[in-house]
């Protein structure tokens, strides 16, 4: 039983971490996506907020001005999918795929003379007493201050979208925007504000890779995770405790292999590397099952091009 | 003018350009020898790539007045890297140097379209009249590591953080296992496998697993530095892979194993210049300068220094040989009888783990 609980501990710790930028960007783009926008580029945005946020966090020596610069380089990038998508109403799904191919080349390129420096990690909150508890003491008190900023966004933006009046407006343009633009709502302000918080989402969360989770910057260093953020926006069926769950599924998935290789067990690494994967798809089956379900909860005007003049 | 004149004159304008490009590159040709490098990872990865280059750099220094030099980086195992080979040798390099294991088959099919160009590659063992192969003998290096890191550890727990189960890896991890349990058979070495030569994230994952289980020395066999973090990060030690990796965890960095591709660049260059360039097999050790240890931390007890030290030379000499005799694998079966020592031909097919590796061997 003790060597359990020993083996427990550390894997809800590391699950917590590896759940956090899974969190961030997938938050965002739930968001976004109850605004009616469909913004595929993800991934292209966490690479360009995980550069600049290294960039800024060398020069500066300071890793808040580094996530800080992380926000604004995700904003800037959402800004241009914004201005594509709703102001010159180029196909989202497009833009979205363009915009992650152009962040992974541009991330590259300004990251060049950055690749395999290193920067002051940021330090772990720990709060005596209750980071020494066996088992979640440092699963739930030993851990740095984003991990705690992540778990904090999933009921501010449940709260704002479900309980305050903006939120109201953001999910009647998601659903509805011509009946949302004749009640007097602007429609594409809002959304252009709604991929403005998914750039600064998806730009935190790149940062939290590259400032903290492992301190430095590589090329191509999300690896994927944008994508698993946007499927675990449809796994949660748009809402933001399920996002949650979903994050720590997947990161629990992720470090549970490792340990498990690390233990000795005779299951194939290949195998364990893919379970996360297969995870995922496997809940997405078993969710789409239920169709009623998700178009409960999808946006009706998901992807849809509005033009006010129409 | 209508589509097709159109069309014919465009044909007529890429024709010139393309015999004028061709009579460039003749001409230059003539003058230097057009030397390519293939590289799996970025060569800012201060790892494997970076390690090459730096001979590549060497080679610039040392015949730059004979030869150019051109690399790519980056380039993916597999279907991409034939491409990129190929488009090497279109573009008139006579010498081609790829530098990772995955690029072997397309290596030798890009050989047999250019008979004229000569390759050379890395860590492989399949050879052709104008392929030949070269590789370090990395497991002389994790040999005298196992030693000190046998020294060093305290929880009896070596945490092993690796990229592929091929032959290069295992014999690297069986050599330090053999070395470790010769000055401390208490110890085990606990492996993950994170299938890729560089994925920092996950490389810092597979490090934090193990040091969670009880590991406090971090090996590693994958390229970046992120494994050293983790460990530096966790007050623990770490043993660097491929080029001197201090600065990432200047406390926890006990050294490295850094390969020294130069002085065979240069050789093998001077080779193909004067014409006796032939397809061989060169695998060499401490010996022939192909690796060293990065400089040893303070840290390490100046008992343990001299014993790493004196491996060495031992190594050097002939004296020692990482794998002699009596060698069980996992099992208990004897693999290597007593007093023997294991063939070149035994390393590079090495498919087992000895006793005190953790784990199975992925088959």
């Amino acid at each position: 039983m003790n060597e359990v609980l020993q083996f427990l501990g550390p894997v809800l710790a590391a699950m917590l971490t590896a759940a956090t930028p899974l969190l961030f960007a997938a938050l965002g783009e739930l968001v976004v996506e109850k605004a009616g926008v469909l913004n595929l580029g993800v991934e292209g945005m966490m690479l360009v907020g995980a550069v600049c946020g290294f960039m800024v966090a060398v020069n500066t020596g300071s890793s808040t001005l580094g996530f800080g610069a992380a926000m604004l380089a995700g904003m800037v990038t959402a800004a241009l999918f914004g201005l594509l998508t709703l102001g010159l109403l180029a196909n989202q799904v497009a833009t979205g795929l363009a915009l992650t191919l152009f962040g992974v080349g541009l991330s590259a390129l300004m990251g060049q003379g950055y690749v395999g420096r290193p920067v002051a990690d940021v330090p772990e909150l720990r709060i005596p007493g209750l980071s020494d508890l066996p088992v979640i003491g440092q699963a739930l008190f030993g851990q740095d201050a984003l991990v705690y900023l992540g778990l904090a966004m999933v009921p501010a933006v449940h709260w704002f979208l479900f309980s305050s009046r903006a939120g109201l407006v953001l999910r009647a343009v998601g659903e509805n925007h011509a009946a949302a633009h004749a009640l007097g709502y602007k429609v594409l302000r809002i959304r252009f504000l709604a991929v403005l918080f998914g750039g600064a989402m998806a730009g935190i969360a790149g940062a939290y890779l590259s400032l903290d989770y492992t301190p430095m910057w590589a090329e191509n260093m999300t690896a994927g995770r944008g994508w698993i953020a946007l499927a675990l926006v449809v796994f949660a069926t748009w809402k933001p405790v399920r996002v949650l769950a979903g994050a720590w599924l997947f990161g629990g998935v992720t470090i549970a292999q490792l340990h498990i290789q690390g233990h000795g067990f005779a299951v194939p690494a290949q195998l364990l590397s893919m379970l996360p994967y297969l995870a995922t798809v496997l809940v997405l089956v078993a969710i789409s099952r239920d169709v009623a379900r998700i178009r409960l909860n999808a946006p009706a005007c998901l992807g849809k091009v509005f033009h006010p003049d129409a | 003018m209508n589509r097709r004149t159109l069309g014919k004159a465009l044909l007529g304008v890429a024709g010139a350009v393309v015999a004028l490009a061709v009579g460039t590159g003749g001409a230059a040709a003539q003058e230097k020898l057009k030397v390519g490098f293939v590289y799996v990872g970025p060569i800012s990865d201060h790892g494997y790539s970076f390690q090459h280059d730096q001979g590549r750099l060497e080679l610039e220094k040392a015949l730059g007045d004979k030869v150019t030099t051109t690399y790519v980086e980056n380039v993916p195992e597999g279907a991409d890297a034939e491409r990129v080979i190929e488009q090497l040798a279109a573009q008139g390099h006579k010498l081609i140097f790829t530098t990772s294991f995955g690029f072997m088959n397309p290596t030798l099919k890009v050989a047999q379209r250019h008979p004229d160009v000569k390759f050379e590659h890395a860590t492989g063992y399949k050879r052709a009249a104008n392929v030949a192969t070269y590789s370090a003998r990395f497991y002389e290096g994790r040999t005298v590591v196992g030693q000190i890191v046998g020294k060093m550890t305290k929880s009896n727990i070596i945490g092993y953080v690796a990229s592929f189960p091929i032959p290069e890896v295992v014999s690297g991890i069986n050599a330090l296992t053999l070395a470790l349990r010769e000055v401390n058979p208490k110890a085990e070495v606990r492996i993950v496998w994170v299938n890729s030569w560089y994925d920092p994230p996950k490389e810092a994952e597979a490090a934090k697993a193990l040091i969670d289980q009880g590991a406090d020395v971090i090996v590693q066999h994958t390229d970046s530095p992120a494994p050293i973090q983790a460990a530096e990060e966790r007050g623990l030690w770490a043993v660097g892979q491929s080029s001197d990796m201090t600065r990432f965890g200047p406390k926890a960095h006990l050294t490295a194993i850094v390969d020294d591709w130069g002085g065979y660049y240069i050789q093998r260059t001077k080779m193909v210049l004067d014409g006796t360039w032939k397809s061989e097999d060169t695998w060499g050790g401490f010996k022939d300068k192909m690796l060293y240890l990065a400089p040893f931390n303070p840290a390490i007890p100046a008992d343990v220094v001299a014993m790493a030290d004196k491996t060495k030379a031992d190594i050097m000499s002939g004296a020692r040989h990482s794998f002699t005799g009596p060698i069980k694998d996992q099992s208990g079966k004897v693999v290597i009888p007593a007093g023997q020592k294991a063939t070149d031909e035994q390393i590079l097919k090495m498919d087992y783990f000895v006793e005190g590796v953790v784990g199975r061997l992925p088959k």
